[in-house]
């Protein structure tokens, strides 16, 4: 039985070579370069601020974060896990991932929380966005990541690039919802004592989407690291590096090494930003009480009472 | 006197071609057809009305008459198709959005049906947030609203959530709110809806207090007419986005405009409706010293009453029945003054009807009075019971008494 394409055939992946070789790579690729430049520099940064903080100082801090966001338990997790990446020789390569993931969620958060306000606000533009944001999260990441070595080089900074592409729908997504979310008499009050729309993001829509808010950045910071190893395959160092790099050589214990510093991360992360969204007894909390209860005294729990009367 | 709020033609049609629809319905075409041919509907149709400053004008109406979209255009929420919204005579229907903001911020306040307190801030906050909206400072802010909750009694509850408070409570906010601006008029979606009967009664008669000493314009939605009767110095029912009537609560109950509202005030208690005024009349009376036992019995007679009041000069000095006039002629020596009965009972002209019947079930008229103590009409016990029944023949409303 014939099938269509014995008579006729499309030449699809000749036109996408075409596309990016003939015409992207050529035309934009200064364009692409200079984007890295702010990449580079926060990373650069977190980097070398991250390998110059000493283990002790950096796990007590972080210990410190966990206690007074989670609990105590999560505090002596922090501790056990730090010690036993370190002990296993792994710091340094933690603390350049711990850069990458920093700077991919920073990049994520600039550009997914603009983006899911705006959204939120425009239902044309969500019909516009919800499908980009489709595709990013479904196609395959080693697909672009051939274009992106093209258009970026190989390093540290490509694969940043390519981790914000991968990790930024949920932000964006739960963004969006959130504001779409807080309640239609809430807004009509806010607009019946005369809001400006910036008033009413930022008094009303911000403070109440910030739990779902939350949410996405946990996510996103999630994603984040599932693409450690996948960008060491252009470059990238850190934890995923050790764990290709064992792939590489069937070295066994250094792959197991490395993907057991990935996942510690993750737990430790995991459970600061979950506590970050959730607040218990208080129904939502603004991250800057949040941010301001983790230097106070007393309950762990960030909640209204503490900003009261000013 | 120029209306404060002053309502004209108001429409809003909701669909895509509301001109259509509105050209459609003036050529005759009943409001289902239109639906069906244009997918626009009604909901509110050419309403027009007038406030006057310090009035409570409510609009009744069910579910679906159009009362909260009619409600929500006064301050732009919604953004009318045609007519005219006057506040000071400053058009608000067609304005440019930052006079509507201007507007919303400095002379128009919203209370709303579910409360509508922000979750994330203080009360305190929440009655504020229209102050920081216009840019008033936080101590200024704390202040005001800290005066605010005084007003509604919850002064003691400032740095509470809103969460933490009951439903009455949190409707006091709603209402501190609304008056932290201090806005001139006031718009309240079914503010009590949503609470218990008890708690309901207590707001209501704690907003009457307010608005005693505030004397805000207040335009009042509600779906229950004995609100609408207890509240509105004017009131409006409404029935598919149309005024059917406007009128004060003794007109709508005693006059309704047609079978619809009569199927409203049907189940209406009267006596809570009308007052002592409504069913007064000019008073017969008997003057100490010029008028006689036989006198009496003579003005009885011709006035077909079976006791009239005694006066002393310009004071009040009884009451005397026939039985007892009668019996002071029939006996000698007994004069007028020996058989007034000073055991009378008066009330205010403004007092309800139902405060009335423990008062005529002694079966002698009741004297009207003024504040400072004169004969202003007299109330006869059956007049009280006719108007009880909504029977217009047995009492003229319109005979109160004039001083």
């Amino acid at each position: 039985m014939p099938s269509p394409s014995d008579f006729f055939s499309l030449p699809f992946s000749d036109w996408v070579n075409a596309l990016v070789r003939e015409w992207l790579v050529p035309n934009f690729r200064p364009l692409f370069r200079a984007l890295q430049v702010p990449v580079t520099m926060v990373l650069d940064w977190l980097d070398t601020f991250f390998n110059a903080v000493p283990m002790l100082a950096f796990t007590a801090v972080l210990a410190f974060i966990a206690w007074r966001l989670v609990g105590r338990g999560m505090a002596v997790f922090t501790i056990v896990a730090l010690l036993f990446i370190d002990l296993i020789g792994l710091w340094p390569e933690t603390m350049t991932t711990l850069s990458m993931i920093i700077t991919s969620v920073l990049f994520c958060v600039v550009l997914g929380i603009p983006l899911g306000i705006a959204a939120a606000r425009s239902n044309r533009l969500l019909a516009i966005v919800r499908p980009v944001l489709d595709i990013m999260q479904t196609i395959p990441s080693f697909v672009y990541l051939v274009p992106i070595v093209m258009l970026f080089g190989v390093g540290m900074a490509p694969g940043i690039i390519a981790t914000i592409i991968f990790a930024l729908p949920p932000i964006v997504r739960l963004t969006n919802l959130g504001i779409r979310n807080v309640r239609a008499d809430l807004i009509e009050a806010a607009e019946a004592f005369g809001s400006t729309s910036w008033q009413m993001l930022v008094n009303v829509q911000l403070p109440l989407a910030m739990r779902t808010i939350m949410a996405g950045l946990n996510q996103t910071l999630m994603l984040a690291l599932s693409m450690v190893v996948i960008t060491s395959m252009i470059g990238a160092g850190g934890l995923g590096l050790t764990v290709y790099t064992g792939l590489g050589r069937l070295d066994v214990g250094g792959a197991t090494a490395g993907g057991l510093g990935i996942v510690l991360l993750a737990i430790i992360l995991d459970r600061i930003t979950q506590a970050l969204g959730e607040s218990k007894g208080f129904r939502t909390v603004s991250l800057r009480q949040t941010i301001f209860s983790l230097f106070r005294r007393g309950a762990p729990v960030p909640s209204g009472e503490t900003q009261k009367a000013a | 006197m120029i209306a404060k709020l002053k309502i004209q033609n108001l429409t809003k049609i909701f669909g895509n071609a509301p001109e259509a629809a509105r050209a459609r319905l003036e050529a005759g075409e009943s409001k289902a057809a239109i639906f069906e041919a244009t997918g626009s509907t009604f909901g509110v149709n050419n309403v027009s009305f007038e406030v006057p400053e310090g009035q409570i004008f409510v609009v009744m109406g069910l579910s679906g008459s159009g009362k909260s979209t009619l409600v929500r255009m006064l301050n732009g929420l919604i953004r009318p198709t045609a007519g005219q919204i006057l506040i000071d005579g400053d058009d608000i229907a067609s304005c440019s959005s930052q006079t509507l903001r201007a507007v919303r911020r400095n002379k128009i306040a919203m209370v709303f049906q579910h409360f509508a307190l922000f979750p994330h801030m203080s009360v305190a906050d929440n009655v504020a947030y229209g102050l920081k909206i216009k840019g008033v400072g936080a101590a200024e802010r704390r202040k005001s609203a800290q005066a605010a909750l005084d007003q509604v009694g919850l002064g003691a509850y400032a740095d509470s959530a809103p969460g933490e408070l009951s439903g009455g409570m949190q409707q006091r906010v709603g209402l501190a709110r609304g008056l932290a601006t201090n806005p001139e008029v006031l718009l309240m979606d079914e503010p009590f809806g949503a609470l218990d009967p008890l708690i309901r009664r207590e707001v209501q008669d704690e907003l009457l207090r307010l608005q005693k000493a505030l004397r805000k314009t207040i335009v009042f939605i509600t779906h229950d007419l004995n609100e609408a009767l207890l509240l509105g110095d004017q009131i409006a029912i409404m029935k598919d986005g149309e005024l059917v009537q406007v009128g004060t609560a003794q007109e709508i109950v005693d006059h309704p405009a047609d079978d619809y509202v009569s199927a409203f005030v049907a189940d209406i208690d009267r006596g809570k409706v009308f007052t002592a005024e409504s069913v007064a009349e000019e008073p017969v009376f008997l003057q100490l010293g010029t008028d006689t036992a036989e006198s009496a019995v003579q003005n009885m007679e011709d006035a077909h009453r079976n006791a009239l009041y005694v006066m002393d000069g310009e004071d009040i000095a009884g009451v005397v029945t026939y039985q007892d006039a009668a019996a002071a002629v029939r006996t000698d020596g007994l004069t007028l003054a020996d058989v007034v009965n000073s055991d009378f009972q008066t009330v205010d002209a403004g007092a309800a009807l139902h405060e009335l019947y423990a008062l005529a079930s002694n079966g002698l008229p009741i004297a009207v009075t003024d504040d400072n103590n004169r004969l202003l009409g007299v109330v006869e016990p059956e007049a009280v019971l006719a108007q009880l029944s909504g029977d217009a023949t047995a009492v003229d409303a319109d005979a109160a008494a004039k001083p």
